[in-house]
């Protein structure tokens, strides 16, 4: 998917702007994010389960390289076939030239982020096969043309008027009202699509190294119905998807939908082990795995900010972020939204396009919190943020492209900052004068418009002058009254 | 030893003097030393780490010591014990020191509370209010409960609760200006949460957050009083002159 970070002011500007979004961006704090809470509450040592989660995770992540291979084997093993893409361009000609070489004319897709990333369905589209996504959300946003709002619910920001807009020329201009009715036409209009597809593209919840199995979630259905019916099955994962035994798949499967949706499990839990056997009637007479990288090495190799790769999918930041909640999912610029997509999307994809979006957070931890696997997003934040400052970009030192434009100018304004809180006397001399300064524009103690790089604060707040007289000047009387109080005893309190 | 935080200190020096008198009040000797100026909060989370080192490695040398350091300022006791190992962490030194300090460092509410051991100060104070919890003193502290404690504790304090509370105000640091319309967004989800309370008084724990919260309340025309919790316990347990 095309990279449109560099945008991120533009569309968060406008999205703060439009009620209408604003009230469906509400509906994320109402629903998943209370949802979650309510499951944390209620299931046995949850934050156990959550350190569980990320010790499990950290540790495949420093053996990756061991489990993806066990993993493949038993894929391999189980009759499937394993590519390893270097990156989204690779992965999807390897989906493409697949497709082609089976005469594939039909590809139904279960909701793949990796997929997103590989920007397959216009790849597809180029080469003459007809992409259809089975997720109500993919596809009604594929029949938008836009990117997904949310990783977990791609239409959020639609309106029901909106989705029965856009579903209607599907079912020759007909046009329903009721949420039911719509879900019915969506089925409608899949039903002879899911009949006739050649292969169903899916992406993977996890991957079970030691069966070789690859997991995936959907409410719906149709991650089952795009896994059996065509009679090739194509899955996309993100390399680090896997997780060492089936065992571990039954916490995962707890914390992950359960901080995703606020449900207790999804409707639907599949299970592959690869195509069809000899001698079972249903499935896909082929199974193919692409494993994609795209930047994920770039991110395993910071020990820095390798923590990014523990992200199971769930969602749960970006419901818990106050910031996402205003500034919806299309102003990341990518195929991840909120607080992961702000620190893979830089890291994945570059500072330079991406260097608003480790600033755009004012660091409350609220996605650390509701993290299932306790991923320390805030730290990698700020990590980012020194990266854009230094121009070192993940391992790759003195990047000149991925140094902040702003640059000069704020690091003089750091410089004088760090001259002044360097010695008590300038720094209370610094505050005085600015007191000085200010005094003439203020009125009654506060200004109306602060100056310089600070008048972004007076769009809507009034910002106070500098106190008459610091506490510094005042301590010893304020402590000399104080211990006078002590002296005389009696009165309430202490 | 009283670490005032640079805000405080010259925008807002009233709840310096609060936390003076609560804690002498208490029985705390006070003492401040004169050379502090800042944690470096702001030039590290800004991303200019090589500036912010030197203002933190000052801060190590004004606070040497043994005595405890108390701070009206859930950010800048999360600066010191939660980011100070990652700013000096290939400096064996300097991170040991860091470590040692940290220890040291206790927010206003939580001293009070954990330290102290008190909840109940004997306070009085007629009014409606509501609470705003602090993104740093909630999640990079833990503190909760103690703010919560010492508020319980003050008769005649009708204490509203506030929907919302525990989502950012919008505040950041430098986020407020950098992101000045995602902050004011932020501002007025939380200003109308505290609207639809109906509470005289809006009560937090850090300056910056107060700072923002109160500019907003002007502007929007809302006679909101907003103060700071050592404010608040020091109007409820001052005792009457003779």
């Amino acid at each position: 998917m095309e990279v449109k970070s560099g945008e991120f002011r533009k569309v968060a500007a406008a999205t703060m702007t439009d009620p209408r979004l604003q009230e469906a961006l509400d509906g994320v704090y109402t629903g998943f994010y209370k949802g979650r809470i309510v499951q944390a509450l209620t299931t046995d040592r949850w934050e156990e389960q959550r350190e569980q989660g990320r010790a499990i995770k950290a540790h495949v992540i420093e053996n990756l390289d061991y489990y993806l291979g066990m993993f493949t084997e038993n894929v391999e093993k189980n009759g499937g076939h394993v590519y390893f893409a270097a990156n989204a361009a690779e992965a999807a000609r390897y989906v493409v030239d697949l497709a082609k070489s089976r005469g594939v004319k039909t590809v139904i897709k279960s909701k793949s982020m990796v997929s997103e990333e590989m920007g397959l369905n216009n790849v597809l589209e180029a080469a003459g096969v007809e992409p259809v996504e089975t997720d109500l959300g993919e596809y009604i946003i594929q029949l938008a043309r836009e990117a997904p709002y949310h990783i977990i619910a791609p239409a959020i920001h639609k309106s029901k008027e909106q989705v029965a807009d856009l579903l209607a020329p599907q079912s020759g201009g007909q046009k329903v009202e009721e949420i039911a009715a719509l879900t019915r036409q969506a089925r409608e209009q899949l039903r002879p699509v899911f009949q006739r597809a050649d292969m169903g593209v899916t992406g993977v919840n996890f991957a079970v190294a030691e069966s070789g199995s690859v997991v995936i979630v959907t409410n719906e259905g149709n991650g089952r119905m795009a896994t059996s019916a065509p009679r090739i099955h194509m899955a996309c994962m993100g390399m680090e998807k896997v997780i060492p035994s089936v065992r571990d798949l039954a916490l995962f499967l707890r914390i992950l939908i359960r901080s995703a949706t606020g449900q207790r499990i999804s409707n639907y839990v599949s299970m592959i082990n690869g195509p069809r056997r000899p001698d079972e009637h249903d499935g896909p007479d082929e199974f193919h795995l692409v494993i994609v990288d795209n930047g994920r090495l770039r991110l395993l190799a910071d020990p820095a900010l390798r923590e990014a790769l523990y992200c199971i999918r769930c969602g749960a930041c970006m419901n818990a972020c106050p910031v996402y909640r205003k500034v919806g999912g299309h102003s990341y610029g990518w195929v991840y939204p909120g607080p992961i997509g702000a620190v893979v999307t830089p890291a994945m994809t570059g500072l330079k396009q991406a260097k608003d979006l480790p600033f755009a957070s004012s660091l409350c931890g609220a996605c650390r919190e509701a993290c299932p696997v306790k991923i320390d997003l805030p730290r990698m934040l700020l990590e980012l943020r020194s990266q854009a400052v230094e121009g070192t970009a993940g391992n790759i030192k003195h990047q000149p492209e991925a140094r902040n434009p702003e640059g000069p100018a704020e690091r003089l304004v750091w410089r004088a900052w760090r001259f002044g809180m360097g010695g008590r006397m300038r720094f209370d001399l610094g505050a005085r004068l600015a007191r000085v300064a200010l005094l003439p524009v203020a009125r009654r103690g506060w200004l109306k418009k602060a100056p310089g790089p600070a008048s972004g604060w007076t769009t809507s707040r009034d910002f106070p002058l500098p106190a008459a007289r610091s506490f510094r000047s005042r301590f010893k009387r304020v402590k000399r009254a104080a211990a006078r109080e002590r002296t005389m005893g009696g009165g309430h309190g202490a | 030893m009283l670490f005032v935080t640079c805000l405080v200190d010259q925008m807002a020096p009233q709840v310096g003097e609060s936390v003076v008198r609560v804690l002498e009040r208490l029985g705390v000797e006070v003492s401040f030393p004169r050379s502090q100026t800042c944690c470096g909060q702001p030039a590290f989370n800004s991303g200019y780490r090589a500036d912010a080192r030197p203002v933190a490695k000052r801060f190590l040398d004004v606070f040497e010591g043994d005595d405890l350091i108390v701070t009206p300022s859930g950010s800048c006791a999360a600066m010191v014990r939660n980011f100070y190992p990652e700013l000096f962490h290939d400096d064996p030194k300097l991170l040991a020191r860091a470590r040692r300090t940290g220890e040291r460092v206790w927010e206003f509410s939580e001293f009070i509370v954990d330290v102290l051991g008190r909840s109940d100060l004997g306070g009085r104070l007629e009014g409606s209010a509501t609470y705003h919890k602090c993104c740093h003193l909630l999640r990079e502290l833990g503190v909760d409960r103690q703010p919560e404690a010492l508020l319980k504790g003050v008769k005649g304090l009708e204490l509203r609760s506030l929907s919302r509370a525990e989502v950012c105000c919008g505040f950041g640091g430098t986020f407020s200006v950098k992101m000045a319309d995602i902050s004011t967004a932020m501002m007025n989800e939380k200003l109308d949460s505290v609207q639809a309370t109906g509470a005289r008084m809006l009560i937090a724990g850090d300056a910056g957050c107060i700072m923002h919260m109160q500019g907003g309340l002007r502007r929007r025309g809302q006679d909101t009083e907003v103060v700071h919790i050592a404010q608040l316990l020091d109007r409820a347990t001052v005792r009457p002159t003779p």
